[in-house]
């Protein structure tokens, strides 16, 4: 088997985990920790960023701008919305400074 | 009529509700299975793996943020590891819907948690909170053609996704940052979004230029969550609860 599908195999396991495990274990306990739950609670920010910060850091132009006008559209629309407005910008602007 | 033909025509209906509430997440969910499946193929993947991602995983943002480290040649452990701390936001819904499904048969709970996605949790908290019972036919008729049009979709995406000639020119290579930011947006209204966004972004940077890719997104997101851990509870909003 190829490494690429002992990644799927595993991350679909490690995903129905999560979909299971709450009931199975967190169900199980009267009350989480506030600061375990203030922990995953930052959890998807705090991975997602660090996918967007250095790529935005080692980016041109073009892409900052996408990210802006993606960021601001954010703070009104929807996830298609901005996600739409800041491909536009991007390919708009790769057509002028490549 | 038998009581059992009219609890099975129940069903029926009751499936079909369900059909009718997915279809806002199917349309919505559209564009970013077919764009998984053009990144995939772009970050390495085949089709078959594509759609097999799609088929097993069933979770955009992880399946998002798995290919982007794929392509970026980062280790197996790491990639699966950060599929999971993306997806660990489901063991809170899971422990939530639990008590709405506790009464259905174990398999069909079984199935019910593969299916258990934001939207899916959403719709049905809805619906319990609304006072309603939770069926398993109402229930999957909900998320089954979320499920199948996303596989079949990641699979289209995947196989045109080969056909684009110049990825570059329609910034097929960016458009996952841009699609992450709005995931990172979608969560400002947690308490200490701000400082853990802040934190996470300048540990990853800092990570990024000394020790290097991949482990910018391990050490940037420790920053954040061990932000959130040390800050006093009553800045997180979670010492209200009981």
């Amino acid at each position: 088997m190829s490494t690429t599908l002992w990644i799927i195999v595993a991350a679909s396991i490690a995903t129905y985990l999560t979909r299971i495990g709450g009931h199975l274990v967190i169900s199980r306990f009267d009350h989480i920790h506030p600061r375990v739950e203030a922990g995953l609670n930052a959890v998807p920010a705090a991975v997602l960023t660090t996918l967007v910060a250095p790529a935005a850091l080692s980016a041109g132009p073009a892409e900052w701008g996408a990210l802006v006008v993606a960021g601001l559209v954010s703070l009104r629309g929807g996830l298609m919305a901005m996600f739409l407005a800041g491909a536009a910008v991007l390919i708009l602007a790769r057509q002028v400074v490549g | 009529m038998s009581a059992e033909a009219i609890s099975e025509n129940g069903a029926k209906s009751d499936f079909w509700d369900g059909v009718r509430l997915s279809m806002p997440v199917v349309v919505a969910s559209a564009p970013f299975a077919l764009l998984f499946g053009a990144l995939a193929v772009d970050n390495g993947f085949s089709v078959i793996e594509a759609f097999l991602m799609s088929a097993t995983v069933f979770g955009g943002a992880s399946q998002m943020v798995g290919i982007e480290l794929f392509g970026q040649h980062v280790a197996p452990w790491l990639i699966v590891l950060s599929i999971f701390a993306v997806n660990f936001r489901h063991v809170l819904y899971s422990a939530g819907i639990g008590r709405r499904i506790a009464h259905w048969p174990l398999v069909q709970q079984a199935i019910g948690y593969f299916v258990l996605t934001d939207p899916q949790f959403a719709v049905a908290e809805r619906k319990a909170e609304a006072g309603e019972t939770v069926g398993f036919a109402w229930y999957m008729g909900l998320g089954l053609p979320v499920y199948v049009f996303w596989v079949i979709e990641s699979a289209l995406g995947a196989v045109f996704g080969k056909l684009i000639p110049d990825t570059h020119a329609l910034g097929i290579d960016f458009l996952l940052p841009i699609y992450f930011l709005g995931l990172v947006m979608s969560f400002r209204i947690r308490p200490l979004w701000l400082p853990v966004v802040v934190a996470s972004a300048a540990a990853s940077i800092i990570a990024y230029k000394t020790v290097g890719s991949p482990w910018h997104v391990s050490i940037g997101a420790l920053a954040g969550v061990l932000l959130a851990v040390i800050l006093p509870p009553r800045h997180s909003g979670v010492e209200a609860r009981p």
